[in-house]
């Protein structure tokens, strides 16, 4: 009983039969991370709070919504007017949606930079492929609920991907509607997934923070940690700075809730669904824009879904499609340089995704998606033969130890 | 260590008993405190009745087709309400028994402000339940749950209920018509 190292009475007589004293003191006291953690490495804690109050707050939500066709709109309103602090709970839930895709978005490309999903971080990596999908349905399921112009007809062009699948897409069509259309059993189905998924991420957010806890954080230099003195306790030093992070983010979201709040919505989606009538311009929310542009650049229905599936099932592959051994692109001259031509293709793709479908934007569009793929299936294994990386430092205590004198000059 | 180097720097602070540190831990916890629960009220306060539940608390009606020894019984805030047009034997009953040893002590003349009018929130003081209209040993109200019984002014007499039913508040805005809440 006294290994466990407590002098709190309590905590040990607990801690003895349930150890989650140890565990936290494990996870966070004794946890060593890379001392050389930079802002980037804040964002996956920030997904974590933003996962945690999108459940509060859609919870909260769920209190005052009715999921029925006739009453759905109508109880958006109650919620938004009658309810205390309706709006400020709404307005929390749907930007918080598109601030958790934003920090889930720089998150990958944290990943990407830094080779975060290289051995022996590729079941950690994929993990995060499967929650970032998930999200997705969650948040597409979601947007249906409020039953609007938007919601109607995102429901309708999205559940009819499916009809792309040759000879069983009708039937499947019909089974994902529960009728012939887009209607009240679609709505309540989407409604009881929209309350599920959420939970589904949080295990999967569990397996993944397991996964990384297994063999700890990658850090900016991509090297391992060689010994004690390359690493410093996760607490205090990265709860604090995860802290001040989250404050700076909480500046953004909070400009959005505040003072801008529909700007990342539709207007089109206070108009109430209305099924004998399309809205001339559908869009998905900004952060499904770049697959949406990936959708619409084929010229063939099936094409079109096949490769907007890929674009995000792709980075299943990543680690084997990354030929090269050196994980941080600091040591990468070339690959760094394509790393931000994917990023500025990978907004060229969203700003696409916004605009109609005519003209130039549909060869822009069709080669950013060529560029995309093309990125992770040629420049990639290419690069990774082909670059000579820059040497590697002998480890992250050195590194920061030879950075330091020029600091202080 | 940091500790042991930085505190002479900031001797004068020691010496009221705590350092600049604890000071700003204390001031930082405070701030989290008072900020987390600011931010913990909205949540809280948006499960309290909405604008609109609160706008049907309010309900009117017409007693002028409600005869002599007639009750109805209306819904306000959810509740039943029932209005009883009580009979001179009921009165005279109620009346007489104001001295009488009751639980919950209170005179005819305070719950009914006409006294052929007894408006009074239908609901037994026990546990919720809707008691039943001229049952029980005292010929008022009789709850079926759990055996509570109630006198013709809707006082607690017998039974495990503590209170009188309560009567909510109203106002006859004519001789006829009252508006309940």
């Amino acid at each position: 009983m006294s290994s466990n190292g407590f002098t709190n009475p309590i905590v040990k007589w607990i801690d003895y039969r349930l150890p989650i004293f140890t565990f936290m003191k494990h996870s966070l006291d004794e946890y060593p991370t890379p001392k050389n953690l930079s802002y980037w490495w804040n964002l996956g804690s920030l997904a974590g709070v933003f996962l945690v109050l999108q459940i509060v707050t859609g919870i909260i939500l769920v209190m005052h919504y009715t999921p029925h066709t006739t009453l759905a709109f109508d109880s958006i309103e109650h919620i938004m007017r009658d309810v205390n602090y309706g709006w400020l709970i709404r307005y929390l839930h749907s930007n918080g949606a598109s601030m958790f895709f934003l920090c889930v978005y720089v998150h990958i490309f944290r990943g990407l930079y830094y080779g975060s999903y290289k051995a022996p971080r590729e079941i950690l990596w994929m993990l995060g492929v499967i929650i970032v999908v998930i999200m997705m349905a969650t948040a597409f399921m979601g947007y249906v609920l409020p039953w609007g112009q938007m919601s109607f007809w995102g429901a309708t062009v999205i559940t009819n991907l499916f009809s792309a699948i040759p000879v069983v897409g009708e039937p499947i069509v019909t089974w994902l509607w529960g009728g012939f259309t887009v209607d009240n059993p679609t709505l309540q189905r989407f409604f009881s997934l929209h309350y599920l998924l959420p939970f589904v991420i949080v295990g999967l957010v569990v397996l993944h923070l397991v996964a990384l806890h297994q063999h700890g954080s990658n850090n900016p230099l991509g090297i391992d940690v060689k010994g004690p003195q390359d690493s410093i306790p996760f607490h205090p030093y990265y709860t604090i700075k995860d802290m001040f992070g989250f404050a700076v983010f909480f500046v953004l979201y909070f400009y959005w809730v505040f003072f801008n709040p529909n700007y990342l919505g539709h207007p089109d989606n206070y108009i109430q669904a209305d099924p004998l009538v399309t809205p001339a311009h559908i869009v998905p929310e900004w952060y499904l824009l770049p697959f949406y542009a990936i959708l619409r650049a084929v010229p063939s229905k099936l094409g079109g879904v096949i490769l907007m599936f890929a674009a995000i099932f792709i980075l299943f592959l990543l680690p084997w499609l990354d030929t090269s051994r050196v994980r941080s692109a600091r040591f990468r001259p070339i690959y760094k340089q394509f790393f931000w031509l994917l990023v500025i293709d990978s907004i060229v793709l969203g700003w696409i995704g916004a605009n109609p479908p005519e003209g130039i934007y549909i060869v822009i569009g069709r080669i950013a998606t060529i560029y995309y793929f093309a990125h992770f299936l040629i420049i990639m294994p290419l690069v990774g033969k082909l670059e000579r990386p820059l040497p590697l430092p002998e480890s992250i205590s050195k590194a920061v130890l030879k950075a330091q004198p020029k600091a202080a000059e | 260590m940091a500790d042991a180097k930085m505190s002479p720097a900031h001797g004068a602070g020691a010496q009221a008993g705590g350092t600049r540190r604890d000071f700003l831990i204390v001031s930082a916890y405070t701030f989290t405190a008072v900020g987390a629960a600011a931010a913990v009220w909205p949540f809280v306060h948006s499960m309290n009745p909405s604008k609109d539940v609160l706008a049907l608390s309010a309900t009117e009606v017409d007693l002028g087709n409600i005869a002599e020894g007639q009750s109805v019984t209306v819904l306000w805030r959810g509740k039943p309400v029932f209005i009883r047009h009580r009979t001179a034997a009921e009165i005279e009953t109620a009346k007489a028994d104001d001295g009488a040893g009751l639980p919950d002590p209170e005179t005819d003349a305070k719950r009914a402000k006409k006294p052929e009018w007894l408006i009074m929130e239908g609901v037994c003081t026990h546990l919720g339940c809707v008691p039943l209209a001229q049952k029980g040993e005292y010929n008022g109200w009789f709850c079926p749950c759990h055996g509570s019984h109630y006198d013709t002014s809707g006082r607690i007499r017998k039974g495990p209920a503590p209170k009188n039913m309560p009567i909510p508040p109203y106002v006859f805005l004519t001789d006829t018509t009252i508006r309940i809440g």
